[in-house]
């Protein structure tokens, strides 16, 4: 079975810097996979290149087998990736069922018309994606007056507006109360389990990493450290370094230099 | 060769007044993200005050402490504009604040007339530099040659400033990151009105130093602040140097140009400006930033639907009273009427773009005049018949507004602002100043509607139906996917742009839309006056369309039009007054201040408030 995700050497330098250097990664079918390492780490220069707000240095992005390297994000998305956001970027103005009838105007490609009224376009599938996130009751509110877990909700049914293959959520339960980040992840889960598409996303929570992701990936300094399942990272020795061990990469580094 | 050198060294020298107001108005911008559509008012008062002061201070002396006090006092006065004006309105969108410094300019105007009369005044010479030097066989007045001197000490003591004294590192601070200033325990309310008070201060130097070269005259506020805006915009926003070398840059340009292509001189300003922003859209010594991040702030704009029921039949109640008008009415209340519907088609036009994009124009006359020059010039030139001309007016100002907005969409915030104001004035100065084609100032006339509309009255009734139907066009558009589209790119053009919304079409077509519904606006305008004139395309029209949709409720979808219709019907008696532009100037400052949601924006608030209407959470 061919990979949804195939990441090859993929290298993006700052400056000098190389925020990411030489990731090589693949995300299966089906699989919802964690990308974890510590602050500055790379994931979030990583996810950018993936959905094309970024382009990579070097390095090919592979979607079902095709080159997406270094395409505008809008076209990463239409050939089926939704991607929600650390900071989300909900449309203020617009109620909640609207910012998902937004993005499914957007996926029939009516952007320009002008025939018809946008608040009656789709909005029967506006309100089967939002069931599915369990918004549906919140569908005619005001975006600007939802909760903050509210508005991470609505950003995964936008999310599946496209019917995506593959999934990338950035920080997905940043900022959230530790009872709702275990219900955002088992929404995720179920999601992944019931449509069968693919998750890659980023988290600072062990415990939500650790309980819920099939695979995890540990990006440290740019490069890829470990990749494998929970127990795999868990004993793994590089990790524990990285996570525990106080700096010694950093020691070794010193004396290398 | 002597010639050559003799127009530099005056390019040069022409380049002091320039740089003094742009540094200025840059140090404000740099500050406090606010630009100082005002700045050209400091810069006029300076010239006044010097004049004042030059007549009662004798000798050398005399001279240059009168040029030192009227740069204190337009200082002092940039203060008291900073305190009473600008401070309560640093937190609200860029827009407000603009508004509110336009809202000065009047102000100023009015009150520079009241105090030194209309007639112009005269700058008397320099002592001890009145004469000539030669420079290989031109003359070249001496002062010319002391402000070359001058300007660069300026410069340096600008320069020394920024980098080298605590002020100046606390200003670079705030310029960077003034919240963070503010946290580390600035008083950064003290830190702005300074830097206000020394950005006025080198307005008024600019306006008193310029004193033995030009005089003061009532029209040199606005006649500078585009020249300035230029330069500000090559030179990029917020750096001093970059203020000098465009100024020069531009200084110079204009007096080859006036030597050489005495036809393009205002033109050729704008054509360096737009080919700079082509290689470097910051500027030459800006660095790329977001300066729009405030537009949106303040309270989120509320969901819309399309009117309900009882909407729709207040909508048809209106247009049928209007349309028994001629009924009843005199000639001239439908002479009244067409001229309001015509601005209202404008005004909801610049609000379409304005609102529902996020993009503020401040150049918008340049479709509504636009259109209105198109439709005559083919009447003039190519004898066609006014219905093919009146087709051409929104076809042309469409076609215009699809070229400025390749140029213009790729900035936001203030940058978009300046650029479309800029273009605005390209056009203005190429019909200005090609007499041969356009009349220049004299106008295009006789531009009169077919015999079947040639009526008083069917010209109301055509105004009527082609006036509402853009309105709704507009309205109905702001409802369809490509206005939710456009709203969309407005909320979070991340998202969009994440969910296959291409951000830049989407803009593009709506400047475009709003430039075409802005030049149907100017084909209606010029067959009701058969007339068109150079007046149409200036920065006061532009303003004038601004103020009423601000004026009518800027997060609201009828804004424009109530603004518009309330504007145009208390204007005609507002200008019989003496000093109307003071008494409209203090209403703009004080609805920025006091009622910043506008007309309908309030309205809907009280009415809320009482009860009387659905409190949803939609806009109508």
């Amino acid at each position: 079975m061919t990979a949804v995700l195939k990441v090859e050497n993929l290298v993006r330098a700052f400056g000098g810097v190389k925020a990411v250097n030489g990731v090589n990664f693949e995300v299966a079918p089906g699989e919802l996979k964690a990308l974890i390492g510590p602050n500055g780490a790379g994931k979030s220069t990583c996810f950018n290149m993936l959905m094309g707000q970024l382009k990579p240095t070097s390095g090919t992005v592979y979607l079902n087998g095709e080159n997406i390297t270094g395409r505008p994000p809008r076209d990463i998305w239409r050939r089926g990736v939704g991607r929600t956001f650390q900071i989300t970027g909900t449309y203020q103005s617009m109620t909640v069922a609207e910012n998902v009838q937004m993005a499914l105007i957007s996926y029939h490609r009516r952007i320009f018309s002008i025939r018809s009224y946008a608040y009656r376009l789709y909005r029967e599938e506006a309100l089967a994606l939002l069931d599915i996130v369990g918004m549906a009751d919140q569908a005619d509110r005001a975006c600007a007056i939802l909760a903050y877990g509210d508005l991470k909700r609505l950003e995964l049914a936008i999310a599946l507006a496209n019917e995506p293959t593959l999934l990338l959520m950035d920080e997905p339960t940043a900022g959230m109360a530790p009872r709702e980040r275990i219900r955002l992840m088992q929404l995720t889960a179920d999601i992944v389990r019931d449509r069968g598409l693919s998750v890659l996303f980023t988290e600072h929570d062990m415990d939500v990493v650790f309980a819920h992701a099939h695979h995890i990936m540990v990006l440290n300094r740019g490069a890829l450290i470990a990749d494998g399942t929970a127990s795999q990272v868990r004993n793994n020795e590089k990790v524990q370094e990285v996570y525990l061990g106080g700096g010694t990469l950093y020691e070794q580094e010193k004396a290398n230099a | 060769m002597g010639l050559f050198v003799a127009q530099l060294l005056t390019g040069l020298a022409n380049a002091a007044a320039l740089f003094l107001v742009a540094s200025g108005l840059s140090l404000i911008f740099g500050v406090t993200r606010i630009v100082n559509f005002a700045h050209g008012s400091l810069y006029m008062l300076g010239a006044y005050f010097g004049v004042m002061l030059m007549q009662s201070l004798p000798g050398a002396v005399g001279f240059w402490g009168s040029i030192v006090l009227s740069s204190l006092i337009v200082g002092a006065i940039g203060i008291i504009i900073e305190i009473c004006v600008l401070r309560p309105v640093y937190r609200a969108p860029e827009l407000f604040q603009l508004v509110a410094t336009f809202g000065v300019i009047l102000v100023i105007q009015d009150l520079t007339l009241m105090f030194w009369g209309a007639e112009d005044q005269l700058g008397p010479r320099a002592p001890g530099l009145k004469s000539v030097v030669r420079i290989l066989g031109e003359p070249i007045p001496q002062y010319d040659l002391a402000l070359i001197v001058i300007t660069p000490f300026i410069l340096l003591g600008l320069w020394w400033l920024i980098s080298k004294t605590r002020v100046g590192i606390l200003v670079r601070a705030a310029t960077q990151d003034r919240e963070m200033v503010g946290a580390l325990g600035v008083n950064q309310s003290w830190l702005f009105t300074g830097v206000f008070f020394l950005g006025s201060a080198l307005a008024g130097l600019g306006g008193a130093i310029q004193l033995p070269k030009g005089g003061a005259d009532l029209l040199m506020d606005l006649n500078i602040i585009s020249a300035v805006f230029v330069v500000v915009v090559i030179g990029g926003m917020g750096s001093i140097v970059g203020a000098f070398v465009a100024s020069v840059l531009i200084s110079v340009l204009n007096v080859f140009g006036v030597a050489y292509l005495p036809q393009s001189t205002l033109v050729l300003m704008y054509v360096v400006m737009a080919i700079v922003l082509l290689v470097r859209p910051y500027g030459l010594f800006g660095r790329e930033e977001k300066a729009g991040e405030h537009g949106q702030a303040g309270e989120p704009d509320r969901p819309i639907r399309p009117a309900g029921v009882r909407g729709r039949l207040f909508a048809a109640a209106l247009f049928l009273a209007l349309a028994l008008v001629p009924v009843f009415g005199s000639n001239f209340t439908q002479v009244l009427l067409t001229d309001i519907l015509i601005f209202c088609l404008f005004a909801a036009s610049l609000q379409f773009m304005l609102s529902t994009g996020g993009m503020v124009s401040f150049g918008h006359a340049a479709f509504f005049g636009g259109g209105a020059y198109a439709a005559a010039l083919l009447v003039t030139y190519a004898d066609s018949p006014m219905e093919l001309a009146f087709l051409f007016a929104p076809l042309a100002a469409g076609l215009l507004a699809v070229v400025f907005g390749w140029f213009c969409i790729r900035l936001s915030g203030v940058y978009f602002a300046m650029l479309t104001l800029a273009f605005s004035q390209l056009v203005w100065s190429l019909v200005f100043q090609w007499y041969d084609v356009t009349g220049g100032d004299d106008g295009l006339v006789n531009i009169w509607p077919s015999a079947w509309l040639s009526g008083t009255t069917t010209y109301y009734y055509f105004t009527l139906i082609v006036g509402v139907g853009g309105i709704i066009f507009l309205r109905h558009l702001i409802h369809s996917p490509f206005g939710y589209s456009l709203r969309a790119t407005r909320d979070s053009a991340r998202q969009a742009d994440a969910t296959g919304i291409n951000v830049t079409h989407v803009q593009w077509a709506a400047f475009a839309t709003a430039g075409a519904m802005a030049g149907l606006a100017g084909g209606l305008f010029v067959f009701s006056k058969g007339s068109v004139f150079p007046n149409e395309l200036e920065i006061e029209k532009s303003f004038d369309a601004l103020i009423v949709v601000f004026l009518g409720g800027v997060k609201t979808l009828s804004g424009g039009v109530v603004g518009a219709a309330f504007m145009e019907s208390v204007k005609d008696w507002l200008t019989r007054l003496e000093y109307w532009r003071l008494i409209l100037g203090l209403l703009i400052i004080g609805v920025v201040i006091v009622a910043p949601a506008g007309i309908v924006g309030t309205l809907r608030g009280l009415s809320e408030r009482l009860g009387l209407r659905w409190t949803g959470e939609t806009t109508r």
